[in-house]
């Protein structure tokens, strides 16, 4: 966002994020410890093994987290609105208006029950009064928009009819159509197969150009994120480790990204041993 | 944790013992497993509280002729008929002049036998229709599901009816009927248990050797099964008491002058407008002991069966 | 293969089940009737009736021919609705099942209105706001509900709220001053009343249908409020909640659109068995209660040893029993867009 002195002011700013859970023996555990970052319109990768919080801070954001954990921070703003300051309400109205999220396996993160097309109109007639017969022309304009052959028919496709692919493009133009500014993708291609995952990377790629969107890319894959992001950050026990342009992945300067980058697998080389990740406990500090 | 391998007498405790990650034997292993089971089932509180309560029926029902104050088939019909609640007979006394509380503890008998004998009736069966359509699998399968599916598809009060109308009113006709009527959901169970088991590698281990179908079945699968069935036992032993009692309301159970507490209900009846606690006592007994089973059920099947969330 | 196929298959294979259910209970209810009895004509009739009446009834039987005969005559008859005749009332044991029915029917139907629309929406409040005092209800309610026979609760019921408090009318469906003025149309008497502009014999009916019905209808509740809490806590944690979630969509609409429109799927089935189960409870709250319906008609015959009658009820309330069983599968295919599609 420009504002009058042509100075971009951040799309998002994330400050000393911290989200806690109650254990099962009792007390807390931190799961995200302290995670500072700031996003443009640009494209950042989130990237980190299960358990590394990465999931936790793009909810936290989009103020999704499950009940029982407490957000804390010292700073976490979208644009102009402070999103630690907002009631409930004015949450609710940013999301699937300025910001949105893109779930991991369209099987589960769509309702069964309702058709495709209804989805979709749900996400638009709640933030913008359109008629329900001007709402189904937008949803089918999202639905060529995700590359999707024959929007009509899908419209009326339940989830479970289509396919994984399919499935997920269509999950995100029902979160595009409202036309946030910000989208946090949580895994978006790790339930499909190779090929489609990289079908549904260079849709998400042109829309997320378009419209001048800033992305969130949250995975476990290293050498997907750096292909597909401007910036990676890499998370590790809750904490951002290292933050590096993508084109400067090979420079990286923490041992877990380098452990991380040497684990990758490389064609056409003999590597004996394979090599492993050597967990060193100060990583975790 | 790793605890001395020999006698439980060391310093450290026969707690350490059979909490101990390496056990040195089968039966270590097992008692181990289930004082673990235990300490799961003593934190819920209400199902320690059933399970006191159960234990404290079987408790009366075993000592009666000595917890009784007054016989519980004789009474004074000359001066003691339909008393209040007093000091001298807590709960009152019935239209015969016997004493309710008597009568209630004696009846403690009958439940604990009507429960006991279709437990031990149906849950064989159904075990054995379960193991044994789930291993054998093909028509077998298809044929013992199909029937367990029919008499599942049965109303159980109206069954157990029509069976003790046959057969004649009468406990252990009773008991006949209800069983009948209560083993295709063990069956169920254990058919699905079965089929989970039957894909392991050690029962193919088994088959290999030799074993003959029916000794894999009995020896390995049947034990297997067991834990998820007592469950479901236990579970169902609130609304097997209830149907007791209902045909006992209907004069279909024990006959009289037996105090079994349905048949007690229906007796109190009559008066109730009046003489209201002759109705009230059994039917409150007939509640306790159902939620004692129902608290009891939910704690073991808590303990024994992690994937139940509630 | 054309999707019409695979549910013509699939309603073929069902169909088959249930003819089978059905001439399995036809053969439960022989068995009791003819193969337990040591004299069956006897047991219809009673050993005091005169030897040229059980003479009859041998023939009418067919006792003298081989059991499968006896048997697809029986099925042949019950197919027809013949269930021989009431030794007691000597009508047609059929006759005077469509006479009760209707009663119980009144009841059981009054029962799930309360059970499910008082149930339902306490099991979405308790799964909504876990730890909250419907949730606490919804638990206590439960476990009183499979505790409690309902016989007892329904005897002191009746001496609180009718004998001691006069809120309510008493046994029997109606007050004997109003018993004739409400011309028998449906057998219900409260759409009978209604419909016939009676509204002082529609109140005392009413007044009379209360406790009972609310009786089954608490038991109804206890057992529908715990499966729907069961079923909506289930899919609050699924991931399209959260994903409704991230659209922006109010609770209100995420709680009632999307997740209880799941939940139905295996609700309705959840509300047929406990439909059928307000039948059988029906049985010993119309004996609390006088209630002139086929429970009663059960009981009554039983305690008369009129086998037709009691085998008859028994088959016509096995065969209902069977028929909500066969209504709840094919609901559960219609609501679930995944069973309806068979790829």
């Amino acid at each position: 966002m420009e504002t009058r002195h042509g100075v971009t002011q951040p799309l998002l700013e994330v400050q000393d994020l911290r989200v806690t859970y109650p254990s099962r023996q009792g007390g807390l555990a931190e799961v995200v410890r302290g995670v500072s970052f700031s996003l443009g319109q640009e494209r950042l990768g989130l990237v980190g093994e299960s358990g590394s919080g990465k999931s936790q801070t793009g909810r936290a954001i989009m103020g999704l987290t499950a009940p029982g954990g407490r957000v804390q921070a010292e700073r976490l703003t979208l644009g102009d609105v402070d999103l630690l300051r907002c009631s409930e309400t004015e949450r609710r109205q940013l999301r699937g208006r300025r910001m949105a999220m893109v779930l991991q396996d369209p099987k589960f993160s769509l309702n069964p029950v309702m058709s495709i097309g209804a989805q979709i109109v749900e996400t638009l007639q709640r933030h913008q009064s359109v008629s329900s017969r001007h709402a189904r022309e937008r949803a089918l304009d999202a639905l060529a928009a995700v590359q999707i052959d024959n929007p009509r028919r899908v419209f009326d496709l339940y989830p479970h009819e289509v396919s994984g692919g399919m499935g997920q493009r269509a999950m995100i133009a029902m979160m595009l159509i409202a036309e946030p500014q910000l989208l946090i993708a949580d895994e978006p291609t790790s339930a499909l197969d190779v090929t489609v995952q990289l079908e549904v990377l260079s849709i998400l790629d042109r829309l997320v150009a378009e419209r001048g969107m800033g992305l969130i890319f949250i995975s476990h894959d290293l050498r997907l994120v750096s292909s597909f992001c401007d910036r990676v950050l890499v998370m590790y026990a809750g904490r951002i480790v290292e933050e590096v342009a993508a084109a400067d992945l090979a420079h990286a300067r923490h041992p877990y990204t380098q452990g991380l980058l040497e684990c990758l697998p490389r064609l056409g080389e003999p590597r004996h041993p394979l090599p492993t990740l050597d967990r060193r406990a100060e990583w975790a500090q | 944790m790793n605890a001395p391998t020999s006698s439980p007498t060391q310093a450290l405790g026969w707690k350490a013992w059979l909490l101990s990650e390496r056990p040195s034997s089968r039966r270590q292993a097992a008692l181990g497993r289930a004082y673990a089971g235990w300490l799961t089932f003593s934190r819920n509180r209400l199902a320690v509280v059933g399970l006191t309560t159960v234990a404290a029926l079987v408790a009366v029902a075993a000592l009666a002729p000595w917890l009784a104050p007054y016989p519980p088939t004789v009474g004074d019909l000359a001066t003691q008929r339909l008393l209040p609640p007093s000091a001298l007979h807590l709960l009152g006394t019935d239209d015969q002049g016997r004493d309710i509380l008597s009568r209630l503890i004696f009846g403690a008998r009958i439940t604990l036998y009507v429960v006991l004998l279709v437990a031990v009736l149906a849950a064989p069966i159904g075990l054995v229709v379960g193991t044994v359509a789930g291993y054998a699998g093909g028509w077998v399968d298809g044929l013992l599901m199909r029937v367990t599916d029919i008499f599942l598809a049965f109303p159980r009060l109206i069954l157990a009816l029509a069976f003790v109308a046959a057969l004649g009113p009468g406990i252990e006709n009773a008991v006949i009927a209800i069983a009948i009527t209560s083993w295709p959901p063990y069956a169920r169970i254990a058919r699905a248990e079965t089929l989970t088991i039957r894909q392991a590698d050690y029962i193919l281990a088994v088959q290999l050797i030799g074993a003959s179908p029916w000794r894999i079945v009995l020896r390995h699968i049947m034990p297997l099964c067991l834990s998820s069935v007592i469950v479901r036992v236990t579970l169902d032993m609130a609304g097997i008491i209830l149907t007791a009692a209902g045909l006992g309301f209907l004069g279909l159970g024990a006959q009289p002058p037996t105090p079994e507490w349905g048949a007690m209900i229906a007796n109190g009846r009559q008066f109730v407008l009046d003489q209201w606690w002759v109705a009230a006592a059994p039917g409150v007994a007939i509640f306790l002991v159902s939620l004692a089973f129902n608290l009891l059920g939910d704690g073991l099947r808590d303990a024994l069966d992690p994937k139940s969330v509630k | 293969m054309p999707r019409w196929v695979a549910t013509a298959n699939a309603a073929g294979r069902g169909l088959a089940v249930v003819v089978l259910t059905y001439l399995g209970l036809l053969a439960v209810t022989f068995f009791i009737g003819r193969v337990i009895p040591v004299d069956p004509a006897l047991a219809i009739v009673g050993d005091r009736a005169p030897e040229h009446v059980v003479q009859r009834v041998r023939e009418e039987l067919g006792l003298n021919k081989p059991l499968v005969v006896q048997f697809g005559l029986y099925v042949q008859k019950a197919l027809n609705g013949d269930f021989g005749t009431s030794v007691l009332t000597s009508n047609s044991v059929a006759q005077d099942i469509l006479k009760t029915f209707p009663a119980t029917l009144e009841l059981a139907t009054c029962g799930i209105l309360i059970g499910a629309g008082l149930g339902i929406p306490l099991g979405v409040w308790a799964a909504v706001r876990r730890g909250g005092a419907a949730d606490h209800a919804v638990r206590v309610m439960g476990l009183m509900g499979y505790s409690i026979p309902v016989f007892w609760l329904g005897l002191m019921a009746l001496v609180l709220f009718y004998a001691k408090l006069g809120w309510v009318g008493g046994p029997g469906r109606i007050d004997v001053a109003f018993e004739y003025s409400v011309p028998r149309a449906s057998g219900l008497l409260l759409l009978d009343a209604a419909l016939a502009g009676e509204w002082e014999a529609f109140g005392n009916a009413l007044s009379h249908l209360v406790l009972p019905a609310s009786l089954l209808g608490y038991f109804s509740m206890a057992y529908i409020s715990r499966m729907t809490r069961s079923f909506m806590l289930n899919e609050l944690s699924q991931e399209y909640v959260v994903a409704a979630r991230a659209k922006g969509l109010s609770e209100a609409r995420i709680i009632w659109r999307h997740a209880l429109r799941n939940a139905m799927v295996p609700l309705v089935t959840v509300v047929a068995l406990s439909y059928a189960g307000l039948l059988e409870g029906s049985v010993l709250t119309e004996t609390v209660f006088s209630w002139p319906g086929l429970g009663l008609y059960i009981t009554n015959s039983l305690q008369n040893a009129d086998m037709n009658a009691v085998l008859g009820g028994t088959i016509v309330v096995g065969t209902i029993f069977i028929g909500l069983n066969l209504l709840s599968d094919a609901l559960y295919r219609i609501l679930d867009p995944r069973t309806r599609a068979r790829s």
